[in-house]
């Protein structure tokens, strides 16, 4: 049997996968492919769920799943290393056995709100990986979907993730349009030059779309901003927020911002939901 | 309703000790603690506030949930088999027997917490009530009063003189009663007005307590103007984060999950954790607590806001183990008064 639990009802029993590949994106950030080993992915989930990754004995740390529910055999995570379990991670050899268990949190509405809309997706950083379960959901689906704009930024070019999709499937889509940016000018490079927030407001999109927002949090309080001044309302932009968790259920009690659990009750708000929120994260 | 004598009492915790692990307010050292009962061992009933609450028997301490190994590249996960055995907790004071039930609001609501579940439905509680609330006990001003059958107790027991009064209120309870028939007696209309008596005496005696007038319910309960509220500066300023109030309070249910590396193999288990450690919210990015402030005001308003608005009751049952054990003399009924929470 695969699974150390005998009917996968306990959350907090991981189950048993493989790393299938390890890709390395950028200096610090590598994509880990994730199967049963049996094959197969290890559950269903929705664009912006989350799963508990886990390597006894170093721990446990949870992550966004960067691959799209559309991907049946498969899942992605694109994890930077900055601690103990992601540096682990990392040294890991293909085809090492890990725990997974989720998925946990809400997802980005894309068979609700955002059905038949112009999206407007905005990421900084290592923040495309949520966002690209989404962006390739709506690829696979995207006739459901109006016009998609991407807004994507990095330190360098070479913090740029996810480069085959951002250069090349991405751009090959059907009214689908990435605009890439880098924080500082540098040889060879030939898209713009500047920050996310300030290039997304020169870029003066129409505000009949929903926006969707993750990178790092001082990048996420200036795009909201910046949208605001373009004439967003609140209500059509969806963020995402991250706390430190443990259980991934709402229960070990260390993820919450006031009376909401980002584990259980996010980690997708919408703007006029976070607004409600004490200022705590 | 059934009742037997102090004297008979031994027998009574052998007899359930047959097929239950017992579960008793025993006399340890300096202080009086929830143990397993053996023969012999110093049952106290008359101190009312055990060291640490009886949630530990659904909700321990420490508790490894699965053997791991690695070989190689790979990796299997062992879930430990639960315990099979029932227990029984006797002496389950009203205010602890409610903290219960706020933990099930917690951990039994979806996706439920089967080491929890397993626990608790493997539990018999036999409740006792309280004649002489001591001065630190406030569970009056949670709705709770000190003779009160609780949700969810399986008996409930009261203790007057050198007899315990022994009802039955749930299934579980009745066939426990039923196992113990040979050592109960049935009460006669005395009995009855004496209980009625104590009752009544209780409640006339929670209204002359020093936190009697503390109320929660006067607290105006705007979310975000409490957390912007000047106060938290203030009444934050003497907490040194010890945690001892998480620890001993029956309600805290924040928990960490760590791995034991025993070189390859190991174990995972998760064990209580406080809040008002400044680890607590610790990640790679920062982290949203950095000031003793900061989490002291998580620590209140959680009990205080938060949940009561994801479940509709305070998680606080006033059992005042707090106010006896924090050693600056700072607790949730000065909170609550500076919070507004106060009858006049």
């Amino acid at each position: 049997m695969s699974c150390g639990c005998n009917d996968h009802i306990d959350p907090l029993i991981p189950q048993i996968a493989v790393v299938k590949s390890i890709r390395s994106d950028t200096n610090d950030v590598s994509t880990f492919r994730v199967e049963k080993p049996e094959g197969g992915k290890c559950f269903d989930f929705k664009p912006g769920q989350c799963a508990m990754v886990s390597v006894p004995p170093i721990g446990e740390a949870i992550f966004s799943i960067t691959s799209s529910p559309t991907e049946t055999e498969f899942m992605e995570f694109s994890i930077k290393r900055c601690g103990k379990v992601t540096e682990f991670l990392h040294n890991l050899e293909v085809d090492t056995e890990i725990g997974v268990r989720g998925p946990y949190g809400n997802n980005f509405p894309v068979n609700e709100e955002l059905i038949g809309k112009d999206l407007l997706f905005i990421a900084g950083g290592i923040g495309l990986a949520p966002l690209r379960s989404v962006i390739n959901y709506v690829m696979d689906n995207r006739k459901d979907y109006g016009k998609v704009d991407i807004v994507y930024g990095a330190r360098t070019s070479g913090d740029l993730v996810h480069r085959n999709e951002i250069f090349a499937n991405w751009p090959a889509g059907m009214n689908t349009n990435v605009h890439l940016t880098v924080d500082r000018e540098e040889e060879g490079w030939e898209g713009n030059v500047g920050f996310v927030p300030n290039y997304v407001k020169d870029l003066k999109f129409d505000t009949n779309k929903v926006a969707l927002v993750c990178g790092p949090p001082i990048m996420i309080k200036y795009v909201l901003l910046g949208l605001e001044e373009l004439g967003f309302k609140k209500d059509q932009v969806y963020t995402t927020l991250e706390l430190k968790m443990k259980c991934g259920i709402g229960k070990c009690g260390r993820c919450n911002i006031g009376d909401k659990y980002v584990c259980k009750d996010g980690p997708v708000f919408r703007c006029d939901e976070i607004q409600q929120l004490p200022d705590e994260y | 309703m059934k009742k037997i004598t102090e004297e008979k009492l031994p027998e009574l915790y052998s007899h359930i000790s047959q097929n239950h692990d017992l579960f008793v307010p025993i006399d340890q050292d300096d202080s009086v603690n929830f143990s397993l009962w053996k023969d012999g061992a110093n049952v106290n009933f008359d101190v009312l506030k055990t060291n640490t609450s009886p949630k530990k028997y659904i909700f321990p301490q420490c508790e490894t949930f699965f053997n791991f190994k690695s070989e190689g590249k790979k990796l299997t996960i062992e879930r430990i088999k639960s315990e099979e055995k029932p227990y029984v907790v006797f002496g389950v004071r009203p205010c602890d027997a409610k903290s219960f039930r706020l933990l099930d609001n917690v951990f039994l609501s979806e996706p439920m917490d089967r080491l929890y579940e397993e626990k608790r439905n493997r539990g018999i509680i036999v409740s006792m009530g309280c004649n002489e609330p001591e001065d630190t006990c406030f569970c009056n001003s949670f709705s709770i009063l000190p003779n009160s059958i609780q949700e969810g107790v399986d008996v409930f027991t009261l203790k007057l003189g050198n007899k315990i009064f022994w009802e039955a209120i749930s299934e579980n309870g009745v066939e426990l009663t039923n196992k113990l028939s040979d050592l109960l007696d049935d009460v006669t209309e005395g009995d009855l007005k004496e209980i009625e008596i104590a009752k009544s005496q209780v409640n006339e005696k929670v209204k002359e307590l020093p936190f009697s007038n503390i109320d929660p319910n006067e607290i105006n309960r705007d979310l975000n103007e409490l957390f912007q509220s000047k106060i938290w500066d203030e009444i934050s300023k003497s907490c040194i984060g010890c945690g001892s109030c998480t620890f001993v309070c029956p309600t805290c249910h924040c928990y960490d999950i760590q791995d034991y590396d025993g070189n390859k193999s190991g174990e995972r288990y998760r064990c209580w954790d406080s809040c008002m450690y400044s680890e607590f919210t610790l990640m790679a990015h920062g982290n949203p607590r950095t000031t003793q402030k900061e989490r002291f005001r998580q620590r209140f308003m959680h009990k205080l806001v938060y949940y009561p608005n994801n479940f509709d009751e305070y998680a606080c049952v006033g059992c005042g183990r707090c106010v006896g054990k924090c050693p600056v003399n700072m607790n949730i009924t000065k909170v609550i008064r500076k919070l507004g929470g106060e009858n006049q």
